[in-house]
C-alpha cells in the first residue's frame, strides 16, 4: 500500500486504507517522541511553513514539533503578523510563500475551503490544519489513533460526540474518519447547534437527549463550547448548557464502564466537562495531545514521500 | 436608414397571439408590415428560414454598474452583452455608486445609454435615498423622467412600515415596487443555501425561510395597499407557493425567476466555486423543481437574469468573502430554450417569459411585435450549438458558472429600433 495523496485537505478524500496507513505510520513514529534524542533525519533539507491565519496554540505547536523531530526546517507565520493584515489576498500570500520553495504548507484558516483554494494555486503539498467550520483532519486522525490504542480497533465502536456540532470542524472530520473505519457516531447538542443534513455525512445518528447519546458508548467526545463566539441566541446560559450538555460523573455512568473520555481542547472546565471527569481515570485527553505529534509526523512524512516520488 | 426585411422565419409574438411563418418589414425604426412573401426590393434581407423571430428580449433585472463601478461593467459593455444575448431592453438596478436615487443619476444613465448604449435602458430607481432603508426617494419626479419601477435590490427594505408607505406612495404614480424579498436577520452571515451541502462544506447557510417570510410580508403589504408588487428572483418552493396563492386571491403581484435558479442547485457550490455564489443562493433540487413548476403554470411572469458582473479579483478569493452574483445576459436565452427542450414549457411560452412577460411586469412599453410599433426584434436560431467561453463574453466580467457548458440556441441577430445592434458570426 503506497500513499498517493499529495495534499491532506480533509478526511473526506481519504480511503480506509489511507487512514490505516497514516495510523500505522504514526504508531511507528510515536516511539521517537520517547527517545532521549527526539529526532530522526527523515525530512532533512525539507522546508515546512506553518501558516496559521487563525489563532492556535496546540495544533501549531504540534505541527512545529512534528516537523522539527523529522529534521525539517519549520517556519511559522501567523495571521496577526502576516501581510494579510495589510490587505494581501490569500492567493498573493500563497504565491509569495511558494516563491521561497517550501515543500509543505500547513494551513489553518478561518474560511472553510481555504486549503483547497491554496492547493489549486501552489505546487507544493498542502496540509489542512483546520479550515473554518469544515474539516480538521489531523485532529480526527489523532483521535482515531487514541481510540485504537485504548480500544484495540475502531471498527464497531460507539462514539458519542456532544456539543456545538454546527460550528465544529472536528466533528465533520471525525464523522468521515469513524464512518470509514466502521464505527458508529452519535451526535448531540442544543437544537441551535445541529446543522441540517449532518447525518448524511456518514454513519451518524442524531440524538436530542445527551443521555441517549452517551448510553453504552465506548467513547465520549466533548466539544468545546466556543464561549468567545456565542451570542445569547444560541444558548441561554452556560449554566443551563452545563446542565443539559455537560459531561459529569453522573451521566458518564451511562456510558460503558471502560468508556474513554476525549476532548479536542482547549477545555472549558465546568461547562462542557466537569473537572472531576476531565481529570478522571477515563480521560485520555493528554494522550490525544501526545498522539497529535506522532500523527502529524506521519502526515508530513507521507505527503513528502508522494512529493519526492512525483519528482523522480 | 435602410429598409430591412426579415424573411421566412417563424414569427412568435405572444402579446399579439402571433405564431406563423412570415416576413417582417422594418422601415425608419418601425415595423411597417408583417405578412407572407413581402417584397424584398430595396431592402436588406435577413434570411430567417429555420429561425425564430421574436419581439426583442427584455431583461428587467440587470446590474450595469454605471455610474461608479465601471471596472465591473459600464453601460456600453453591459448593453453590448445584452444585445449579444438577444436582449433589446434592460432595466438596471439602482445599487450603483452613487445610488440611483435621484433625477441626476437617472438622467445620467438615460443620457449615457442614448449616447453609448447598444439597447434600450430603463433605469430602476431606489425606494429609499442611498438605499438607507429610511426615507423615500422622489418617486413622482423619477416617474416623470421615465422610471417605471423602484427597488432597493440587494439591500432589502427591512422596516415594514417604510415598505407600506413606499407602496402607498408609489401606487398613484403607476410605479411598480420590485422587491428583493429577504429577511436579513434570518440570513445572518450566511453565504450559501442552508442544507446538507452547506453542512458538508462548513459554510454558513441562508435558510429558505429568510426568503419565504419576506415574500409573504411583501405580498401581504401589496394586498393591503393595492400597489403593484414585483417579486425579484424567486428561488424557493415557499415563495413560489406564496405568489401562486396571492395571484389566486387577486393580489396585484408579479414575479420573476432567474435562469441559474431553474438550472442549478447548491450542488454547484461544491469545490467552493465562487461563480456559484449569488443572492438569493442556488437552492435545493426541490426548490429548483418548484421554480420550474411555477414557470410552467404561469406563477412566474418573467425570466430575468440578475446579471451581476464582478471583477475577477472579487471572485478569486475564499468562498466566504467572494462577492455575490453572476453575469447572465449571454446565457439566459439558451437556458430558457432548455426548458422547452425538457418539456417544461413550449416555445411561445418561452418567448413570452422573455418579452411581454417581463415588459408587463414593470409596465415597460416594449416586448411587442406589431405593425406601427418599434422595430425591436430578435432573430433566434434555436438549434445553434455552441460552447460558453467565459473569456469571450461581451460583458466586462466573466463570472459565470456556465463556463464550458454546451448550449443549444442563440440570438443570431438583434435589432434595436430598426438598426442591427448585433449579428452573430
Amino acid at each position: 500500500m503506497s500513499f498517493t495523496h499529495k495534499h491532506i485537505l480533509g478526511i473526506e478524500q481519504l480511503a480506509k486504507e489511507d487512514i490505516k496507513l497514516i495510523l500505522d505510520t504514526a504508531d511507528a513514529f510515536k516511539e521517537v517522541n520517547s527517545r532521549e534524542i527526539k529526532k530522526v533525519p527523515t525530512l532533512r533539507g525539507k522546508t515546512i511553513i506553518n501558516a496559521f491565519f487563525e489563532a492556535s496554540t496546540r495544533t501549531r505547536l504540534s505541527f512545529e514539533i512534528a516537523g522539527k523531530r523529522l529534521s525539517a526546517d519549520t517556519v511559522n507565520i501567523s495571521g496577526s503578523t502576516s501581510s494579510v493584515v495589510k490587505g494581501e489576498t490569500l492567493e498573493d500570500t500563497a504565491k509569495n510563500i511558494e516563491a521561497m520553495s517550501p515543500d509543505i504548507i500547513v494551513i489553518r484558516h478561518g474560511h472553510s475551503g481555504s486549503p483547497h483554494y491554496l492547493a489549486e494555486r501552489v505546487g507544493c503539498s498542502v496540509i489542512n490544519a483546520g479550515d473554518g467550520t469544515h474539516e480538521h483532519p489531523s485532529q480526527a486522525l489523532l483521535d482515531l489513533m487514541t481510540m485504537r490504542e485504548h480500544k484495540g480497533s475502531i471498527e464497531g465502536l460507539e462514539v458519542a460526540i456532544v456539543g456545538d456540532i454546527a460550528h465544529s470542524r472536528v466533528v465533520r472530520s471525525n464523522i468521515y474518519a469513524l464512518s470509514k473505519m466502521g464505527a458508529r457516531v452519535r451526535l448531540c447538542g442544543p437544537g441551535t447547534m445541529l446543522p441540517i443534513g449532518i447525518e448524511r455525512l456518514g454513519n451518524v445518528e442524531v440524538c436530542t437527549d445527551m443521555r441517549e447519546a452517551i448510553k453504552d458508548a465506548d467513547v465520549v467526545m466533548m466539544l468545546r463550547i466556543q464561549m468567545e463566539r456565542q451570542s445569547n441566541i444560541m444558548i441561554p446560559s452556560l449554566r443551563e448548557y452545563a446542565r443539559f450538555y455537560g459531561l459529569n460523573p453522573t451521566n458518564l455512568l451511562l456510558a460503558k464502564p471502560d468508556a474513554i473520555v476525549m476532548h479536542p481542547g482547549p477545555m472549558n472546565r465546568g461547562v462542557e466537562i466537569s473537572s472531576v471527569v476531565a481529570d478522571g481515570v477515563q480521560n485520555v485527553i493528554l494522550d490525544q495531545v501526545e498522539n497529535g505529534v506522532a500523527v502529524r509526523m506521519a502526515l508530513l512524512y507521507l505527503v513528502s514521500g508522494v512529493e519526492s516520488m512525483q519528482t523522480k | 436608414m435602410a429598409k430591412i426585411l426579415i424573411k421566412g422565419g417563424r414569427v412568435i409574438s405572444p402579446a399579439q397571439k402571433l405564431d406563423d411563418i412570415c416576413d417582417v418589414l422594418i422601415e425608419k425604426g418601425k415595423i411597417t408590415a408583417i405578412g407572407k412573401k413581402l417584397d424584398s426590393k430595396g431592402t436588406e434581407v435577413i434570411d430567417a428560414s429555420g429561425k425564430v423571430v421574436t419581439p426583442g428580449l427584455v431583461d428587467i433585472h440587470v446590474h450595469l454598474r454605471d455610474p461608479g463601478l465601471e471596472y465591473k461593467e459600464d453601460i456600453a459593455s453591459g448593453t453590448l452583452s445584452a444585445v449579444t444575448g438577444g436582449f433589446t431592453a434592460v432595466a438596471c438596478m439602482p445599487n450603483t455608486d452613487p445610488v440611483n436615487d435621484s433625477q441626476t443619476v437617472t438622467s445620467y444613465i438615460l443620457k449615457k445609454a442614448a449616447d453609448e448604449g447598444h439597447c434600450r435602458v430603463f433605469p430602476i430607481a431606489s425606494i429609499t435615498k442611498g438605499l438607507d432603508g429610511e426615507s423615500l426617494t422622489e418617486m413622482g419626479e423619477l416617474r416623470a423622467l421615465g422610471v417605471y419601477a423602484v427597488s432597493d435590490d440587494g439591500k432589502p427594505v427591512s422596516n415594514p412600515q417604510l415598505m407600506r408607505r413606499a407602496m402607498e406612495y408609489a401606487k398613484p404614480f403607476g410605479l411598480t415596487i420590485t422587491s428583493h424579498a429577504e429577511d436579513l436577520d434570518l440570513v445572518g452571515s450566511g453565504v450559501m443555501n442552508e442544507g446538507p451541502v452547506s453542512t458538508e462544506l462548513g459554510l454558513k447557510g441562508i435558510p429558505w425561510v429568510s426568503e419565504d417570510s419576506a415574500t409573504a410580508r411583501e405580498v401581504m403589504l401589496a394586498e393591503f395597499t393595492g400597489a403593484h408588487l414585483h417579486v425579484a428572483h424567486v428561488s424557493t418552493k415557499g415563495s413560489i407557493d406564496i405568489v401562486r396563492q396571492a395571484k389566486k386571491r387577486g393580489v396585484n403581484v408579479t414575479c420573476e425567476a432567474a435562469p441559474h435558479h431553474f438550472t442549478l442547485t447548491d450542488d454547484a457550490v461544491r469545490g467552493y466555486n465562487t461563480n456559484a455564489k449569488m443572492n438569493p443562493p442556488l437552492r435545493s433540487e426541490e426548490d429548483r423543481e418548484a421554480v420550474r413548476q411555477g414557470i410552467a403554470d404561469g406563477t412566474v411572469d418573467a425570466i430575468a437574469t440578475d446579471h451581476a458582473p464582478h471583477h475577477i479579483d472579487e471572485k478569486n478569493v475564499e468562498f466566504s468573502i467572494a462577492m455575490n452574483g453572476i453575469v447572465g445576459l449571454e446565457t439566459a436565452l439558451p437556458l430558457t430554450l432548455k426548458l422547452v427542450e425538457e418539456g417544461v414549457i413550449d416555445l411561445p411560452k418561452a418567448v413570452a417569459l422573455l418579452t411581454c412577460g417581463p415588459a408587463e411586469s414593470l409596465g415597460l412599453p416594449v416586448g411587442q411585435l406589431e405593425v406601427g410599433g418599434a422595430a425591436d426584434i430578435t432573430v433566434i436560431d434555436p438549434n445553434l450549438e455552441w460552447t460558453v467561453e467565459a473569456q469571450k463574453l461581451a460583458s466586462k466580467s466573466k463570472n459565470t458558472p456556465f463556463d464550458g457548458w454546451q448550449m443549444k440556441g442563440a440570438a443570431v441577430c438583434t435589432i434595436v429600433a430598426g438598426k442591427i445592434a448585433y449579428k452573430r458570426g
